[in-house]
C-alpha cells in the first residue's frame, strides 16, 4: 500500500472571472521509501500540490491519504510528526532573531518531546553542522548552512515523509551538491519517503525514483527515472522540457505564445 | 584548441578591452577585494562569465558602466570601450555611454521596470533620452522594437502596466528598452535565470540573433555552466575575484582548472546516475596562483 496517495486533488484560487485552477485534478501514489519528483515550469501547480499535502493550504478538494488514512484539510498535531517540509528559500524560512537552537527547540516544545538537548545535538550532527552552530543566528550562516538548519528542523520530529520544495535552487552548484548528498544520506539512514518539487530535471533525475510532469495544474505524464535518463518519454511537453534542460538550442526557441500549441496532447 | 585565450573567428577587433581590473570595498573590517586583477576583451561575440556567488562576476559587469557602489574603488591599467577610457571619462561622458552604447539587462524585470508607467512609454522614453525624436516617432520605434523581441501584439502590450505582463514578457520588454538606443555592447547579468526554460530559450534566441545579425557584443554573466557552454562563444571562469580559466564555450567540458572541473563534477546530470555528487574541495592556492 502506498504511504502517501493523492486522488483527484484540485486547488482553485479566486472566484468568478478570476478563478484559477492551480491544481486541476491530479492523482499519484508513493510507496514507503520512494522518492517522487514533481517537475514543471512556474505556475504549473507543483508547489501548490505540496502545500495542500503539507496542510499549509486547507482549501482543496479530492483525497489525500497518508498510510491509508484520509487526511482532513485541517491537520492534527500527529500529522506533523509524520510529515515535514523544507522550503526553497533558506533566507526566508528561518526567523532572523531566533538562534539555531531556538528554531530547533520550537517543534520539540510544541510536541512536548523529551530529551530536547539530545535531539538537537543529534539533528545538528545529522546535517553535518555540529554543535558549534547551535547558538548562531541565521545571519551568521551561509545559504547552504541555513538550508542544513531547515533540514535539521524538519528531521527533529523524526518524520516518515519529507516534502522538499526546490530545496537547492537558491544555492550555488557546489553547495547544491553537498545538500543533495546530505538529503540522499538522510533518506537512506532514516528510511524516509521524499516528495521533491523542482524545475530542474537533472536534480530530479539524480534524487528520485519516479516523477510526475505537471503542466497547467495537470499531471501530463508519469515516468520512471530510467525513462527520463534514456529519453524514452511519450508526452510532447515532457520531451520539450527535457530538450530545453540540456542547454541552449536555437531550434527550441519557439515563440512563448506558441508553446501552448505544443503541449495540448495530455489527454 | 591549444591557445589559452581564443577569440571567436567572427569577433573582429575587440570593442572592449580590460586590463588588470580591480574592485575593492572599504568595510569596517578592512578592505575586501571583490575583483582582483582581471583582463579580457570583448568583440562582436558572446562572452560568458561564470562563477558562483561572490566570485566578482556581477561587480565586473557593473564596473564597466561605473555603476559600482560608493564604497567601491575601481582601478585598472586599462579599461577602454570604442577608444574611450572608461575610468578617466567624466560623469557626463559616462552618461552618453550608459544605455546609449553599453546597456545592461538585469535579472528581474519586476524590479527594473517602473510599476506606474505603461511599458511602451518606458521603451519610447529610453529612445528619446538618447535621440532627438517626436513622441510619435519614438512610439513607432518602440512598437517595432517590441515586434523585434517577438511580442505578438505590440500595440496591445504597449499600453500594459508592468504588473500585467508575465515574467518572460517583462524580460523581453526590458531587452526592447535596452536595445532601442542601439547600443554596441550588452551586459546581461543573470538575465534569463528567473525565466522558465521555454521562455528562457526564446530570450536567448533574441540575444543570439542580436550578436549574429546586428553585430553586438554580449557579456553574458551566469551561474549556469550548462547554459553558458551551449550558448556563448567564449567563457571566462571566475573564482574569488579572478579569472581562473578562459576557454571556448564548446570546450568547457574539457576545462582544466581544478575549480572548473570541480564545478562541472558537482552538477547532477540527466544522462547518468551517480551514487553521490562530487563535492568541490577548495584549494587555498587558487586564491593566489598567478595565471
Amino acid at each position: 500500500m502506498a504511504l502517501l496517495e493523492v486522488r483527484d486533488l484540485a486547488v482553485t484560487f479566486g472566484v468568478g472571472d478570476s478563478l484559477t485552477r492551480a491544481v486541476d485534478g491530479i492523482s499519484f501514489a508513493i510507496e514507503a521509501g520512494q522518492s517522487y519528483g514533481l517537475v514543471g515550469e512556474s505556475g504549473c501547480g507543483k508547489s501548490t500540490v505540496l502545500r495542500a499535502v503539507s496542510g499549509l493550504n486547507p482549501d482543496w478538494t479530492g483525497e489525500i491519504l497518508l498510510d491509508g488514512q484520509r487526511l482532513l484539510p485541517r491537520r492534527e498535531r500527529a500529522f506533523y510528526k509524520l510529515v515535514q517540509m523544507v522550503f526553497q528559500d533558506p533566507y526566508g524560512s528561518l526567523h532572523p532573531r531566533h538562534t539555531v537552537n531556538a528554531a530547533l527547540m520550537e517543534p520539540i516544545i510544541i510536541h512536548g518531546l523529551d530529551d530536547a538537548n539530545g535531539r538537537i545535538v543529534r539533528a545538528l550532527d545529522q546535517v553535518q553542522l555540529g554543535p558549534r552552530f547551535r547558538f548562531r543566528y541565521p545571519h551568521q550562516l551561509s545559504g547552504g548552512q541555513r538550508q542544513r538548519v531547515a533540514i535539521a528542523r524538519a528531521l527533529i520530529l523524526e518524520p516518515k515523509v519529507l516534502l522538499l520544495d526546490e530545496p537547492t535552487s537558491a544555492l550555488d552548484v557546489s553547495i547544491q551538491a553537498e545538500v543533495l548528498n546530505l538529503l540522499a544520506d538522510i533518506r537512506r539512514d532514516n528510511h524516509l519517503t521524499f516528495v521533491l518539487v523542482s524545475h530542474d530535471l537533472a536534480v530530479v533525475a539524480h534524487m528520485c525514483d519516479r516523477l510526475g510532469v505537471m503542466l497547467k495544474g495537470r499531471l501530463v505524464e508519469e515516468l520512471s527515472v530510467e525513462q527520463l535518463q534514456t529519453g524514452a518519454v511519450e508526452n510532447a511537453y515532457t520531451r520539450h522540457l527535457l530538450a530545453a534542460s540540456k542547454g541552449y538550442d536555437r531550434r527550441l526557441a519557439v515563440r512563448a505564445d506558441d508553446t501552448d500549441l505544443a503541449v495540448r496532447d495530455d489527454g | 584548441m591549444s591557445e589559452t585565450s581564443p577569440a571567436s573567428p567572427a569577433a573582429g577587433a575587440p570593442m572592449l578591452a580590460i586590463e588588470d581590473l580591480r574592485v575593492r570595498f572599504a568595510t569596517p573590517l578592512g578592505p575586501v577585494d571583490a575583483v582582483r586583477g582581471i583582463s579580457f576583451t570583448v568583440g562582436r561575440e558572446k562572452v560568458g562569465i561564470v562563477g558562483e556567488s561572490g566570485s566578482g562576476k556581477s561587480m565586473t559587469g557593473r564596473s564597466i558602466l561605473r555603476l559600482t557602489p560608493k564604497s567601491a574603488t575601481v582601478t585598472a591599467r586599462r579599461m577602454a570601450f570604442e577608444g574611450l577610457d572608461l575610468l578617466g571619462a567624466s560623469e557626463r561622458e559616462m552618461r552618453a555611454v550608459r544605455g546609449r552604447r553599453i546597456s545592461m539587462i538585469l535579472q528581474d524585470p519586476k524590479f527594473s521596470l517602473n510599476p506606474v508607467v505603461r511599458v511602451g512609454r518606458q521603451i519610447s522614453e529610453a529612445f528619446r533620452v538618447h535621440h532627438k525624436a517626436s513622441e510619435k516617432e519614438a512610439r513607432a520605434r518602440a512598437l517595432a522594437m517590441l515586434e523585434a523581441v517577438q511580442i505578438r501584439e505590440p500595440a496591445r502590450v504597449y499600453d500594459l502596466y508592468p504588473h500585467e505582463v508575465s515574467g518572460g514578457m517583462g524580460q523581453r520588454i526590458m531587452i526592447a528598452m535596452m536595445l532601442i538606443p542601439d547600443p554596441a555592447l550588452l551586459i546581461a547579468d543573470e538575465s534569463t535565470s528567473a525565466l522558465d526554460v521555454t521562455v528562457r530559450m526564446q530570450v536567448l534566441a533574441i540575444l543570439d540573433d542580436l550578436v549574429s545579425k546586428r553585430g553586438l557584443g554580449l557579456i553574458f554573466i551566469s551561474h549556469d555552466l550548462n547554459l553558458v557552454a551551449t550558448f556563448c562563444d567564449r567563457v571566462l571562469i571566475m573564482y574569488a575575484g579572478r579569472i581562473v580559466e578562459t576557454c571556448r564555450a564548446q570546450d568547457l567540458a574539457n576545462a582544466r582548472h581544478p575549480y572548473t572541473r570541480g564545478l562541472l563534477d558537482s552538477l547532477p546530470r540527466l544522462g547518468e546516475r551517480r551514487e553521490r555528487l562530487a563535492v568541490l574541495e577548495r584549494d587555498p592556492a587558487w586564491l593566489e596562483q598567478e595565471l
